[in-house]
């Protein structure tokens, strides 16, 4: 996290970013009135770098970058406490997985093991159908530069005869790969269409470089 | 009939959306139109000595006023036309602000809609005729239901005006929910102490008279005659025996009874009185506990009572009144904090709402003002206060503030620090809201004096460990999550509008609002009055307020009520049903509509049947002109053949 | 008759969480319901599925509600939570006008979207009902003491799940007492366990899980009771992390509420997998055998 000294509201919000979140959230950013429920309801405020209750301000604040780039968004787990419990009624889970959404589109995530361990997940989905677990950590640590991740547990879960030497390759699994590439397609598309109506932002999210010090 | 138009302009609300100008010239067209102009503010002084005016130099017989809502202005420009010498009811309003300007920006639409309603005004006019008032005499006897302190003190002031008043209480004692406080903000007086003596008042003062344990069934009538029927329900004591001695209550073999004068904390009698300072100072007997009930036998009250007052087959009974007034001041239920279940739902004994607490502080409470555990009777050390709980909760469905709760658990805050000077006390807030006299002042007290620790944030979740309650909440203005081991956490449970108030707002023909709260006529110039004449409100039962402010409005509507009796008589409408003998045939359809009981059967010579109306009773609703197969019942202002006559210029 | 209902296992009960698919297919078919596993089901996506988009993680799971909808069956049961979140996450985008279409032309398969998701503590406990499951044990659990740990996502959003109360669900609570066992007032029962970031940061994992952990034993729980394998994962498994961490020295197993349910029914140890357990129970499993065997003798 850049600390935030003093923040030229006027200069620095990006009303475009809240509506943007609005919309894909579908959640009224401004009925947050700040109680700090979510907070302390959270049970990751102590790995976050601004607890959710000022996530949530700093939307209203249209503050973009520092948004998106906080750690908070990746480590949130979508426990649902902050949605249980919001006295508006917002659903405040969501709004944090928008972000995280938005983030790896504007290429601004600040975890990038966990977004790395996201992507090599769904890549084992699309080769295989099903989650090949015992392939899925071994790639994951290596790429992360981690290759000792769980190595403890890894005796203990062989004598179990928990996990599997090869992958289960489902007979969908060209079927599995297809809704991936319509996806992608789909994304394409509506990315384009969005281009020439002109709705995009820029694409590498720096539009307020003097946001944070 | 020689009309005139005036279209006002309201300054810019209905000018800046509507061609005024185009609007009064497209009235001249008009059949019967012969003057018709625009002017910035019809209902100012200058706006309606134009009208007057015109009325005399046009020789004016009718006058269409294009303005505001005539909810808002119909009286003034009656009473203008009627300085000039036209009767009252030969005037129309076209409402084009509410209506028009306000709801659209397309002028040019604007100007078409304001043009037809100002048309539609004129036709219905041109067949208006005047009618007059009649008087009937005011009933100056008020029913003020409610005994809290609103209630209490409207009926005072009610009496020392040498009125008649008669308080109808549901509870078996007036006092309400300020009997049941130990001190009050900001000036930490004992509650008790200051509402003792006006509650032994009311019990005094001869032209007063108490029901306790009743309730209002039904309501009819209208300004300055109604008629109430109450219903005194069974207490299974004689209280014109009972003296109030307790002998029967130190008796009563039922000693598990949940003592809901102490919020539940604990128990008390099936028989007894509910706190020593009530008044009506007359036992009870709950049927729900008492053995003779529940089990078919037992009678040691009866045996014991020594004036003989136990009645075990004393039922209900009604008795009916006649007012010319009421005053409403029913106050509110407390939020029922088991919808948290955050905060256990009600499972954690130790988690108790700020009426039970406000028991616990109090010398006459459960536990002899010795602030102690429900759990274990231990001494809590640390005691975390919760504000907002049921109160701008848009989740519970509570978005409104209640009002109080800042302060009552500020309050509530400085005198644990005062009885328990070991104690921590910590309150989580989301603002202060203090803005009455010395409100703020006193918060600060609480912080600056006391030492009680504010933590900005909402509590997120309370759970037991180790015989304590974990607290955990956020401190915002830190950004952290924060957690405190407390033994006691009193929740500041908000307002909510008291049982049975859409129930009895039904019976009185008022309205409420989606919470229960009743509706002010005007939220600013009109606030003790609502909007059925002849019935004030006073206190929280209008919405959520402190004790000053219900006081103030008990006084306020005692005033009104004064000032309704100083007459002798009331004007009754004349915009009521006329039954036309000749065309009724007589089949009774309009007395079956009626809601009011207003229409009865008349015998003419012959033994013919024919309806008719009475005046008085007649609220003008229409039902019955609605229903008449041979339109033979007409509502006098709004007869078939002026809706009809709009109708037709509207369709033309 | 026997209730037919379409089986989702999801890929952490093929792997880590085998245990649990074996104990619900054995309790299933000792409570008369035909599990008809989706054929060629596919992985729903999971936490990176919709954390990369919705869309994806509705069309991922939807396949597999696509091809239960041909198996006829009006339900489909799935025992994680997570894979649950997935399914009821497609039926929500298909009833989504504005989605529909877009679902639907990614997904390219006939859906009718008339299946409904369910858990399995849901067909235990509102469709078969404790009252049934109760009057079927033979082996009550008697003086076992439990801490039932719902973890997050069964009974939340509320408006999401349906099922049980967001604050203090109970649904576990009354099986477990209606097959003879002793509860604990868990105060825990839906706080986080550390979901996903058991590989990323393994850390998180231990501090939550050693919260729930310490709680569980200071009231004296000889085991956690869970249903979902993410929780069992992180709790079980890691408990060696969660030591290291915490420099304690946790013993408490977690067992699933099947494993549970399937001894009082009368099912074996083995039929339950009780051997895949990591911190295994040190209490017996099929006692006591004395009403069992006096139940036999009834019936012989």
């Amino acid at each position: 996290m850049e600390r935030i000294h003093t923040l030229a509201i006027q200069q620095t919000c990006d009303i475009g970013f809240i509506s943007k979140v609005e919309e894909a959230s579908g959640q009224h950013i401004s009925k947050c009135y700040q109680c700090g429920n979510c907070t302390a309801s959270c049970a990751y405020t102590h790995v976050y770098d601004y607890p959710v209750n000022q996530i949530m301000r700093l939307v209203q604040l249209g503050q973009k970058k520092a948004v998106l780039q906080s750690r908070s968004i990746w480590l949130c787990a979508t426990c649902q406490a902050c949605t249980t419990r919001c006295p508006n009624n917002l659903d405040v889970a969501r709004i944090m997985e928008t972000l995280r959404i938005m983030s790896r589109q504007e290429n601004m995530v600040a975890e990038r093991d966990i977004e790395l361990f996201y992507h090599e997940f769904l890549e084992s989905i699309k080769a295989f159908g099903r989650v090949f677990e015992t392939g899925l950590l071994p790639m994951f640590s290596l790429k992360a530069g981690k290759p000792f991740t769980d190595m403890d547990l890894a005796p203990r879960v062989l004598k179990k005869g928990k996990l599997a030497f090869l992958p289960q390759r489902i007979k969908g699994r060209k079927q599995v790969a297809a809704i991936f590439h319509r996806f992608e397609a789909h994304q394409l598309k509506r990315t384009e269409e969005l281009r020439q109506a002109g709705l995009t932002q820029p694409v590498e999210g720096d539009s307020h470089p003097d946001e944070c010090e | 009939m020689r009309i005139g138009v005036f279209v006002c302009q309201c300054g810019t609300n209905i000018a800046s959306t509507v061609e005024t100008e185009a609007v009064a010239r497209e009235a001249l067209q008009h059949p019967d139109v012969v003057y018709a102009t625009s002017y910035m503010y019809t209902c100012s002084e200058p706006g309606q000595q134009q009208i007057q005016r015109a009325i005399q130099e046009e020789n004016l017989q009718g006058v269409v006023v294009a303005a505001c809502s005539p909810r808002m202005h119909e009286p003034t420009f009656r009473r203008a036309v009627e300085k000039a010498g036209l009767n009252r009811f030969m005037f129309e309003m076209a409402n084009i602000r509410e209506h028009v300007s306000w709801i659209s920006n397309d002028r040019q639409a604007n100007t078409r809609k304001a043009a037809e309603l100002v048309h539609m005004a004129v036709a219905k006019l041109r067949f208006n005729h005047p009618l007059s008032p009649s008087r009937v005499a005011i009933n100056k006897r008020v029913l003020v239901i409610g005994g809290g302190v609103a209630g209490i003190q409207a009926a005072l002031d009610c009496a020392e005006g040498g009125l008649e008043v008669v308080l109808v209480e549901r509870q078996p004692s007036i006092g309400g929910k300020m009997a049941k406080l130990d001190k009050t903000f900001p000036t930490i007086d004992c509650s008790s102490c200051i509402l003792g003596p006006k509650m032994v008042d009311v019990a005094q003062k001869e032209n007063i008279r108490l029901y306790a344990c009743s309730e209002v069934e039904s309501v009819a009538g209208y300004i300055g005659n109604f008629s109430v029927q109450i219903r005194r329900k069974a207490t299974c004591v004689d209280w014109n025996l009972c003296t109030g001695c307790g002998l029967c209550m130190e008796k009563c073999p039922a000693k598990k009874v949940p003592d809901h004068f102490n919020e539940d904390l604990g128990n008390t009698r099936a028989i007894g009185i509910p706190f020593p300072q009530a008044i009506p100072k007359k036992a009870t007997i709950d049927k729900e506990h008492c053995r003779q009930f529940t089990r078919g036998k037992c009678g040691v009250c009866k045996k014991i009572c020594p004036v003989g007052a136990i009645d075990y087959e004393m039922e209900d009974e009604f008795i009916s009144e006649d007012f010319g007034a009421i005053i409403v001041a029913t106050g509110f239920d407390l939020f029922d904090h088991s919808s948290y279940g955050e905060y256990g739902g009600g499972r954690f004994p130790d988690v108790i709402s700020g009426l039970q607490y406000e028991r616990i502080l109090s010398a006459s409470g459960p536990f002899g003002g010795h602030i102690q555990r429900p759990s274990d009777g231990r001494q809590p050390r640390n005691i975390v206060f919760i504000a907002c709980v049921g109160s701008r909760d848009a989740s519970v469905d509570r978005p409104y503030c209640s009002g109080v709760c800042c302060m009552y658990i500020a309050k509530q805050a400085i005198l644990t620090r005062d009885h328990l000077p070991d104690s921590n006390c910590y309150v989580f807030y989301m603002d202060i809201r203090s803005p009455g006299k010395n409100y703020d002042e006193f918060v600060r007290r609480a912080q600056e004096e006391y030492g009680v620790n504010y933590i900005r944030g909402r509590v997120g979740k309370i759970y037991p460990k180790n015989n304590h309650l974990i607290v955990q909440g956020a401190d915002t203005l830190l950004g952290a999550q924060v957690e405190v081991e407390a033994d006691l956490v009193v929740l500041a449970t908000g307002v909510e509008a008291s049982a049975g108030a859409r129930e009895l707002a039904e019976k009185l023909r008022i309205s409420y609002d989606q919470y229960g709260f009743y509706m002010e006529s005007h939220p600013k110039l009109r606030p003790v009055e609502t909007n059925t004449a002849g019935v004030y409100l006073a206190g929280v039962c209008q919405g959520p307020k402190d004790i000053p402010s219900s006081v103030a409005q008990g006084s306020a509507a005692a005033a009104k009520v004064q000032a309704l009796f100083s007459r002798d008589t009331i004007e009754t409408s004349p915009q009521v049903a006329l039954v036309n003998e000749r065309a009724c045939v007589a089949c009774g359809k309009c007395i079956q509509v009626c809601p009011f009981g207003a229409i009865q059967w008349k015998e003419l010579r012959g033994g013919i049947q024919k309806a008719e109306v009475l005046p008085s009773v007649c609220q003008g609703c229409g039902l019955c002109n609605a229903t008449c197969p041979p339109k033979a019942v007409q509502l006098q202002h709004c007869t078939d053949n002026q809706i009809l006559a709009e109708i037709d210029v509207l369709c033309a | 008759m026997k209730r037919r209902i379409a089986y989702y296992q999801g890929c952490s009960l093929e792997g880590l969480a085998i245990e649990y698919d074996t104990s619900t297919r054995a309790v299933c078919e000792a409570l008369d319901v035909e599990l008809v596993e989706i054929p060629d089901w596919s992985c729903c996506g999971s936490t990176p599925a919709h954390s990369h988009d919705a869309l994806l993680s509705a069309v991922l799971a939807g396949r597999n509600l696509a091809i239960a909808e041909s198996t006829g069956c009006e339900l489909a049961m799935t025992p994680c939570p997570g894979c649950l979140k997935s399914l009821k996450g497609a039926l929500q985008a298909f009833h989504n006008q504005s989605e529909r279409d877009v679902f639907l032309e990614i997904l390219a398969m006939p859906f009718t979207g008339h299946i409904k998701a369910i858990s399995i503590l849901q067909l235990l406990y509102e469709i078969i009902g404790v009252d049934e499951i109760s009057r079927r044990v033979i082996r009550p659990l008697n003086d076992l003491v439990l801490a039932p740990y719902y973890g997050c996502l069964l009974s939340r959003p509320a408006q999401f799940a349906e099922f049980d109360d967001p604050e203090n669900p109970i649904s576990m609570d009354e099986l477990l007492v209606g097959a003879g066992a002793k509860l604990v007032d868990f105060p825990y029962k839906t706080e986080c366990c550390g979901a996903t970031y058991g590989v990323t940061r393994n850390q998180i994992v231990a501090r939550l899980t050693g919260r729930i952990l310490d709680m569980a034993a200071g009231l004296g729980a000889q085991a956690i009771v869970v249903a979902c394998p993410l929780c069992q994962q992180n709790l079980d498994l890691r408990q060696s992390q969660v030591n290291r961490y915490w420099k304690r020295r946790f013993d408490i197993p977690v067992v699933y509420i099947t494993q549970l349910l399937g001894l009082a029914l009368g099912l074996e140890p083995e039929q339950l997998a009780w051997d895949k357990l990591f911190v295994e129970p040190d209490w017996p499993l099929t006692a006591p055998a004395v009403e069992r065997d006096h139940l036999e003798k009834a019936q012989s």
